[in-house]
């Protein structure tokens, strides 16, 4: 299969007939698909599926920034959604998804962690995102970024009764946003060429790829996978594909 | 005297289908004293005394005679091992795998290396974890790169269809190859890439369609 498709990239074509810069159609993003959680979001690109909840726990703050809160994001690849996820701690993959997740949101300062804090030095929340891939079809970094962005909107703030969070009792207030949300791609090197939101098939003949978080006009964080090296050419490339795409996945976020 | 207990053209797991011993289970029932009762949820075939229930879709079980394509995932010392889409891997054999003579020690890649893509036969099945696979017979060898797809299994003779009806109708207005496995594996080879999409989507149409009357010429006009 790899042979096969890296024979089709050298015309520039791809297996599904898409373009090397085209997302699948549609993205669809449900909010609130989860009564238990402070905020929830479905996201789908294609057939592929991810769930994300976020949930509100009080903590102390660390030492380092007394009054600032701070986010965990952790990431399940659930074994029904791929036949190579296994049950169990999580693995490679998955810390790989989170920390890429984790690194947007925070290095973009989408979220105002000086107004998480409740009480300096004492008390701050914390915002614990955690991600669940229903249906790999390939592409869940994109996906879970987007689903993470979709539910902190969704969430709202639990109410606090004697230094206790009263779960299930939401306040009207919603986490502190910024306007712009930070958008990740995930750039993919295909033979010769770069393509964006890889199948499955294609996922496992990339040779590199660079996922890349962009708010406004401005990159704020950047991972690179994958065996292959990326020269710097390459990789200013792989920034001006990000760019095309940027409006285009802004738009299901609406 | 055995007499058909029920009158659904589809029956579900556990539902009681006959009574009596002139009545024979056959795939997809079992006997529980005197009645044959569904295992599965599919379509139910009464042919002469034999109860049958083809499933509506299900995985794939290998049987000794199908054909399937399969992928090569280990060079062994003996031979091969090879993925046709089940929990374990089925084995190629040195001898089955080529009528040319291997030397000793000789290095198996040159014949299958990691990823290629065969067309075998199944000899034997004795268990899930023991599968024996064969080269020899009409048509089966090594298939050059081309597009590999799954479908359902229990869709296959539907893509296939009578007499390979269908399946010359999709090779002919696609001009491609296409080599269609029982096990659920699906290879197409066409002159451009978009030959080769439509010959994928034609095949996926079928299996998301295949319960439909009036399919041909459905099909044929999808293929215009």
């Amino acid at each position: 299969m790899k042979e096969y498709l890296l024979g089709l990239i050298k015309d520039k074509k791809r297996m599904d007939g898409r373009g090397l810069s085209t997302y699948r159609e549609p993205i669809t993003i449900e909010t609130g698909i989860s009564k238990k959680a402070e905020g929830s979001a479905r996201v789908k690109i294609g057939n592929t599926e991810v769930n994300v909840g976020v949930k509100m726990e009080l903590g102390t703050p660390y030492p380092d920034s007394p009054d600032e809160g701070t986010i965990i994001v952790t990431a399940e690849l659930i074994p029904l959604s791929n036949p190579n996820f296994e049950s169990g701690p999580p693995g490679i993959q998955a810390t790989e998804l989170a920390r890429i997740v984790d690194r947007g949101i925070r290095e973009s300062h989408y979220l105002d962690f000086k107004k998480l804090c409740v009480k300096k030095g004492e008390k701050i929340w914390m915002v614990l995102i955690d991600i669940y891939s229903i249906n790999d079809e390939g592409n869940l970094f994109d996906a879970a970024a987007l689903g993470a962005i979709a539910a902190l909107r969704d969430a709202k703030v639990p109410v606090i009764k004697d230094d206790k969070v009263q779960y299930g009792e939401l306040t009207a207030k919603k986490l502190p946003l910024d306007k712009e949300a930070p958008i990740l791609m995930t750039i993919h090197k295909l033979g010769d060429e770069f393509i964006v939101d890889p199948i499955s098939a294609e996922e496992e003949a990339v040779s590199a790829r660079l996922s890349i978080a962009i708010k406004g006009d401005r990159i704020c964080a950047m991972q690179k996978g994958g065996a292959d090296g990326l020269s710097l050419p390459e990789v200013e490339k792989a920034i001006d594909l990000a760019y095309t795409q940027v409006e285009e996945l802004k738009k299901a976020l609406k | 005297m055995g007499t058909i207990i029920t009158k659904d053209r589809i029956v579900i797991p556990g539902q009681v289908i006959a009574e009596g011993m002139d009545y024979l289970p056959a795939k997809g029932t079992f006997r529980e004293g005197e009645s044959i009762i569904a295992t599965v949820l599919g379509l139910l075939r009464i042919e002469g005394r034999l109860i049958n229930v083809v499933p509506l879709r299900g995985p794939y079980l290998p049987k000794a005679g199908d054909v399937v394509i399969g992928t090569i995932e280990e060079i062994g010392f003996g031979g091969w091992q090879v993925d046709i889409g089940i929990a374990y891997p089925a084995n190629l054999s040195m001898k089955e795998a080529t009528k040319e003579f291997i030397e000793r020690g000789a290095d198996l890649a040159r014949y299958y290396n990691f990823n290629d893509i065969i067309f075998a036969t199944i000899t034997n099945v004795i268990r899930l974890k023991a599968v024996d696979l064969s080269m020899n017979g009409q048509g089966l060898r090594k298939l050059p790169p081309g597009r590999l797809i799954d479908v359902d299994p229990t869709k296959i003779p539907r893509i296939i269809g009578k007499q390979g009806s269908m399946i010359s109708m999709i090779k002919e207005k696609t001009k491609c190859q296409i080599v269609v496995g029982q096990n659920g594996k699906a290879w197409i080879k066409g002159e451009t890439a978009e030959d080769e999409l439509k010959a994928d989507q034609a095949i996926r149409k079928i299996e998301a369609e295949g319960h439909n009357e009036g399919l041909t010429e459905h099909m044929e006009k999808f293929l215009e």
